[in-house]
């Protein structure tokens, strides 16, 4: 570098640098601010298996292939697989946890307009991968 | 530089041969022949998803076998092999020594390659790439699994004593007069890169055995009904793939520091800082693996330290491209094929350079991991950096090694179908990814906007083969009947001192 006594190149890296401090500062904070779970968020655990998504409410009932809530309430899912691993995903919310075998991740989230979302598996578990879906129904409050 | 194919030899001849010629063509076959097998792969895969439901393939199953082998050859079968071969041929000749250092080693290293094709091929494994348990522990069927197992394992030994055989031969068998500082730039690319391979293949080395025996019931490391923990596996493999990614992508950037002065007739703009870029690089490939892994449920911490050491890669890369643009900055550029292959590389480059920040900030990670977004990001670096890198040295080491001149018209077709078809699929696939297709899908339900990129992107991929068509007839065509190349200067650059290393032996054009 020095034999061509360059400022250009300084600038560019320079800039760059700038650039990645900016974008790794502006991620941490927001990554912080998302794992932030509300305290009164209701527990939903999810149980993945090959090749279908089971959801057990805090009041016990259990759902298969899909999954009730209500808008305007915070949900904390306790993700976790009883074969192989999958990964959770509602991407309408950016909601994305791996399902781990003797492992519980947890993930919130909270719905906030009535609407119907897909639920999918997004890491590779065999056979029926490509089709291990669920709907969420988001519901208005009763 | 030895003109194979203008005095035919018997064919064993060439295959019990150690010398490093001959060694570099041995690899150069193979790891085009293995594109083309990859490729079609990749073809019948995109006709596959051209639209909901099933189309030519029978089943899921079928199709995750096919994704699995196309991955696991075009990596290990073309690219690295690719890599070899223009090691092979360019090394010791840069670093002015007769041969590789060790030939008999060399001449093992390559015939490893053929056993471990034929294991992955004729097993057809299912488990991806990643062959992560415990789905490849308990899921996977056998044989397949064993035997893509196996020739992983042989793979790996073939990588590292290739890679020592380079690494010796750079440090121990340079010219005496040649100082490390003014060695080439792709010879130093090869010596970072194999310097890597060495740090890195043995812990895949042992999670391949560990996974081995798994399978065999003897032990439980990653089987959580036994206790393991498959998470740990994840480490160990990226601990190996993350910085096997910068073993790919640096020889191709070494092709491109060949190509792009000459065919600027211009010096490069900075030999010292595509060294000291090197160096960086190869340090810190290795600080960044578990990138992969921010949604295994990673701690806040762990997320943000291998954040921070993954961004860290940016600036070395970006050197790079910086010393590229600031090469042909006022140079009288010749757009030959070779020198279209790389211009079109650097910039698919860095489109992925840029990808690859968003999917290490960690917020948005969790939108582009493991759908779509994804394989448009690595594709960009395999196909569009890697793959352009080489196909462009492919053509410019055409007449060195043939006697014989491509035809340049063709080149420039193929370079286009290829360059616009990359551009389609890959920009596409990232869109798509935003809007929720997982990865490693045989089928997908009927969205509009789905269908509608799923179809752009199977379109861009019959460019891609049309123009890979064009390049095989090309190639085959004019190895036996091209006009005969001006060894002294082929490409018709003129002038001696666009090849600055060369000033002992001006003359000596293909080195
Ligand atoms: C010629 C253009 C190419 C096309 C059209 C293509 C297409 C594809 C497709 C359709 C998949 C399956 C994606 C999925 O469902 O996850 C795939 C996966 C993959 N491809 Fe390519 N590919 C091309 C070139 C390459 C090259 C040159 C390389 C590497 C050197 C490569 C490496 C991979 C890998 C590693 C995977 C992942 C396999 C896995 O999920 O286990 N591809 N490709
Ligand atoms: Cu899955
Ligand atoms: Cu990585």
């Amino acid at each position: 570098m020095s034999e061509h006594g360059n400022w250009a190149e300084w600038v560019y890296i320079g800039v760059v640098c700038a650039l990645l401090v900016w974008v790794g500062a502006e991620a941490w904070n927001v990554e912080r601010l998302v794992e932030h779970v509300p305290a009164d968020a209701e527990v939903i655990k999810v149980t993945a298996q090959q090749w279908f998504w089971s959801f057990e409410h805090e009041d016990g009932t259990i759902e298969i292939g899909e999954l009730h809530v209500e808008k305007g309430k915070a949900y904390k899912f306790e993700v976790t697989s009883k074969d192989v691993i999958h990964s959770f995903n509602i991407h309408d919310y950016v909601v994305l946890i791996d399902a781990v075998p003797g492992r519980i991740n947890t993930v919130w989230f909270a719905p906030d307009e009535v609407a119907e979302h897909e639920i999918q598996c997004r890491e590779y578990c065999g056979l029926l991968h490509y089709n291990m879906r669920a709907k969420l129904y988001v519901e208005g409050s009763t | 530089m030895v003109l194979e194919l203008q005095k035919p030899r018997p064919i064993w001849q060439i295959m019990f041969s150690t010398h490093h010629t001959d060694i570099g063509l041995l690899y150069l076959i193979t790891s085009l022949a293995f594109f083309f097998m990859g490729g079609a792969l990749a073809l019948a895969m995109r006709i596959e998803l051209f639209l909901p439901g099933p189309q030519i393939i029978a089943d899921s199953m079928t199709f995750n076998r096919m994704f699995t082998v196309h991955g696991t050859t075009l990596i290990f079968l073309f690219i690295l092999p690719f890599a070899s071969a223009v090691g092979n041929y360019f090394v010791p000749i840069m670093v002015r020594y007769k041969d590789m250092a060790y030939p008999k080693l060399n001449a093992i290293a390559f015939w490893m390659i053929p056993p471990a094709g034929a294991l992955i091929w004729l097993g057809f494994a299912d488990f991806t790439w990643y062959a992560q348990p415990p789905y490849s522990v308990i899921s996977s069927p056998a044989p397949a699994a064993d035997m893509w197992i196996f020739g992983l394992k042989i793979l790996g030994v073939s990588s590292v004593l290739g890679a020592i055989n380079f690494v010796v031969t750079i440090l121990k068998c340079k010219h005496p007069d040649l100082p490390l500082s003014k060695m080439p730039l792709m010879a130093w690319s090869f010596l970072s890169s194999q310097l890597i391979i060495i740090v890195a293949i043995p812990t895949f080395a042992a999670a391949l055995l560990m996974l081995l025996t798994d399978r065999m019931g003897v032990s439980g490391f990653f089987d959580p009904a036994v206790g393991g923990d498959p998470i740990a596996y994840s480490h160990l493999f990226w601990f190996t793939f993350h910085p096997e990614v910068y073993v790919l992508v640096i020889p191709a950037i070494g092709m491109m520091y060949e190509i792009i002065p000459r065919f600027s007739r211009k010096p490069i703009f900075s030999h010292s800082s595509g060294v000291f870029a090197f160096i960086m690089l190869s340090l810190v490939s290795f600080a960044s693996w578990a990138h992969h892994m921010y949604a295994t449920g990673m701690s806040f911490t762990e997320k943000t330290v291998f954040m921070i050491g993954t961004l860290a890669a940016v600036p070395a890369s970006a050197m790079h491209v910086f010393n590229f643009l600031a090469t042909m900055w006022g140079g009288r550029i010749k757009f030959a094929t070779p020198m279209m292959w790389s211009i079109g590389g650097i910039a698919l480059f860095f489109s992925a350079g840029a990808g690859g920040v968003v999917n290490s900030a960690m917020p948005l990670d969790f939108i582009t991991h493991d759908s779509y977004w994804v394989v448009g990001h690595f594709h960009l670096f395999v196909m569009g950096t890697i793959a352009f890198g080489s196909f462009g040295y492919a053509y410019y080491m055409f007449p060195y090694v043939t006697g014989r001149m491509y035809n340049e018209k063709l080149g420039q077709v193929h370079f286009i179908f290829s360059f616009v078809g990359a551009v389609l699929v890959f920009f596409t696939q990232h869109v798509l990814g935003l809007f929720g297709m997982p990865r490693r899908v045989f089928d997908y339900p009927p969205f509009p906007e789905w269908i509608a990129m799923n179809q752009i992107i199977t379109f861009g991929a019959f460019l891609l083969a049309i123009g890979a068509a064009i390049w095989l007839g090309n190639f085959v065509y004019s190895m036996g009947k091209g006009k005969p190349a001006d060894m002294e200067d082929p490409f018709e650059l003129g002038g001696k001192y666009y090849y600055p290393y060369q000033s002992k032996t001006p003359h000596h054009v293909g080195y």
